[in-house]
């Protein structure tokens, strides 16, 4: 899928970006750009409604981007690397039916998390050995094992549900670590850490990074190309594995259509962050602050009794926006 | 060309297969009779494939297609329930301007601002699909407020055949002879076969993934009228996930995801494929809920196939460099 811009390319820039201050580098980067967004909609949230600025309240719309967001931090290395993974939500549908079988059968909360996230790995490893062993393109791979994955969960609950999770199950998706901060804010944010750190202090993502430039000059540099990306579709899958962990516990009941169309959203999460859809660059950071715009945006509508749809519109009106603005200043500039 | 010549036999094959093996337990399958109905039944799927493989061809990828879909088809519908008056070849026209509308519109982020196909039909899929619910509140058009006339042309028969199977046979026929005889069809192939090459050769790489993208919508919204009026209803949700269908038709079909290669014939029988798929299901008594895991199964069979037949067979030095590229 890689795309043509020899309209940019031709045009050599003068100044190299590290040669201007560390100042305005700051100023013009995308995550600033971001924040601006982000502050933008608070501020019109806060104006818009007065039920908006309430702790409890901003609390709850958390939930809007945690679980997406779990999953969007390990597609973020997987889409820097040139990959991408369509089957995540039915990764989380299938985890999800796995938990419900092991909590059929009678097992407790320990074994019924240890399902899920067992689960969300070895979906990892199939779409991952697909992809590296057989050299197939990650996206018909992951377009083909989305409709396996939720598939199986069809075949094993046809038009029913898993119902009666453990008390302590409810822990996950529904408790608070302290105060208004719930668990999955706090897998959150130590989740952004890890994964930022992963990416952008460790050799690992400089790998990443280098995989998703040149493959073959990695290669030749003596990265082993296979087995990162394998690790890397091992943690989209463990991530998926989690989320459907944190959200089969909010919700209480498994279904075959959970988390359905959520592979759109986490992927427009990641690309609204400034990560290059064609691999090669982008950074943590940016993924954060884009979940909270997400988060704030459907939060934002909810107050305002949107509907759902239209929230998907603002999404889309947003992902295409924040793209294409900066390049029509750049056109306009360059005129 | 032996290879795609080979592969397209291979498909024809698998297909024969299917059916010699659904017909041994039910012979009713394939009656001439139930072969047309099938075949109407995947019109769509061939028709939307069609115009997704110029677009794959062309390195690109267009996932509005099923939101454009919808939207044409709600347009018509609302038309016709407001105004019966107004004939169907007029709407048809309709469809087929309002669709193109919206593929130019994802056609020109991508020429003009070099927005990353994915990205842009990713955010007009959401968006078609929002306008949809802009324009009806969630209401959903009945069989009953349609006109007779809009709801009985594409089920009208010719020599047998639905009208809605004779559209996909000509769109196929027409869109053979613009990729096999035109420069337009030149231009698609060397686009996705070597864009850097095809600026050399003077070939306006976005100018022409704009054209592939129009008519990648042109074909979504004439389906859309075809749709609404076969089904005789029409609500936001309509044809809900089906943009992967289509992908997934034209990669069972040979069509390179990474550009430059791809046949008509590929994609009418990758979607046939898929078609019968669905259509035996029932019939030879799987549940529906198989559907899903049988459809990527086959996905990730076909895939595998087809790198496995493409792949060079120049000299490997380096082999952890193999599939690097």
């Amino acid at each position: 899928m890689s795309h043509i811009e020899s309209r940019t390319a031709n045009t050599p820039r003068l100044i190299p970006d590290r040669l201007t201050s560390p100042a305005t580098r700051i100023l013009k980067s995308w995550e600033s750009l971001l924040l601006l967004v982000a502050i933008g909609i608070f501020v019109l949230n806060s104006f818009a409604s007065p039920y908006f600025l309430n702790a409890w309240n901003l609390s709850d719309a958390t939930f809007n981007f945690t679980e997406k967001a779990m999953i969007a931090f390990a597609m973020t290395l997987l889409i820097i690397s040139g990959e991408i993974d369509l089957s995540v939500a039915s990764i989380i549908a299938l985890s999800s039916t796995a938990m419900g079988l092991v909590m059929q059968a009678g097992f407790g909360t320990p074994a019924i998390v240890a399902a899920g996230l067992l689960t969300g790995l070895l979906c990892g490893a199939f779409n991952g050995i697909l992809v590296t062993r057989l050299g197939l393109p990650s996206i018909v791979v992951t377009i083909g094992t989305m409709s396996l994955f939720r598939g199986i969960s069809y075949i094993i609950l046809g038009d029913g549900a898993f119902r009666g999770y453990p008390a302590d199950f409810a822990w996950f998706g529904q408790g608070y670590a302290f105060w208004v901060i719930t668990v999955e804010m706090v897998f959150f944010v130590l989740l952004a850490v890890v994964y930022g750190v992963l990416l952008h202090k460790t050799n690992f993502g400089r790998t990443v990074y280098a995989i998703g430039n040149n493959a073959t000059a990695a290669t030749f540099s003596g990265v082993r190309v296979e087995r990162v990306k394998l690790i890397l579709f091992l943690l989209t899958g463990l991530m998926s594995g989690l989320a459907s962990v944190c959200l089969t516990s909010r919700l209480g009941s498994t279904r075959p259509s959970i988390a359905s169309g959520m592979e759109l959203e986490i992927v427009t999460m990641v690309v609204l962050g400034g990560v290059n859809i064609l691999g090669g660059s982008g950074s943590l950071p940016g993924v954060v602050i884009a979940a909270f715009v997400m988060g704030l945006v459907t939060f934002g509508l909810g107050l305002l009794n949107v509907p759902g749809i239209v929230m998907s519109i603002v999404v889309g009106a947003l992902l295409i926006g924040v793209i294409a603005l900066p390049r029509i200043y750049r056109n306009l500039r360059r005129k | 060309m032996s290879l795609l010549k080979s592969r397209e036999a291979i498909l024809v094959a698998a297909i024969l297969l299917l059916l010699a093996g659904v017909a041994s337990r039910f012979p009713g399958f394939i009656t001439p009779r139930n072969l047309v109905a099938v075949f109407t039944d995947t019109a769509p799927l061939v028709i939307l494939a069609l115009g997704q493989m110029v677009v794959i061809l062309t390195r690109s990828i267009d996932l509005s297609v099923a939101a454009n879909l919808a939207l044409t088809g709600m347009v018509c519908a609302l038309i016709n329930v407001s105004f019966p008056g107004v004939p169907v070849a007029v709407l048809i026209a309709l469809a087929l301007g309002l669709g193109a509308l919206m593929g130019a519109i994802n056609g020109f982020f991508v020429w003009k601002l070099s927005i990353p196909p994915i990205v842009v039909t990713l955010g007009t899929m959401t968006i078609f699909r929002g306008v949809i619910f802009l324009l009806t509140n969630g209401s959903w058009v009945n069989s009953h407020q349609m006109s007779m006339a809009f709801k009985s042309f594409p089920r009208e028969a010719i020599l047998g055949l639905p009208v809605l199977g004779w559209v996909a046979v000509i769109v196929t026929l027409g869109l053979g002879l613009v990729m096999s005889r035109t420069t337009l069809g030149r231009a698609f192939f060397a686009v996705g076969g070597n864009p850097h090459a095809s600026v050399y050769t003077g070939i306006n790489v976005g100018r022409t993934q704009f054209l592939a993208f129009v008519i990648s919508g042109m074909l979504a919204g004439l389906t859309g009228y075809l749709w609404v009026a076969r089904y005789a209803v029409a609500y936001v949700d309509i044809a809900g996930g089906f943009e992967l269908d289509v992908v997934a038709a034209c990669v069972i079909g040979g069509v390179s995801i990474a550009g430059g290669v791809a046949t008509v014939a590929g994609a009418v029988l990758g979607a046939l494929f898929l078609g019968i798929i669905k259509n035996a299901l029932p019939v030879i008594d799987v549940s529906p809920f198989w559907q899903l895991a049988i459809s990527g199964a086959a996905i990730i069979i076909a895939v595998t196939f087809n790198s496995r037949a493409g792949r060079s067979k120049g000299r490997v030095i380096l082999k952890s460099a193999e599939h690097a590229q």
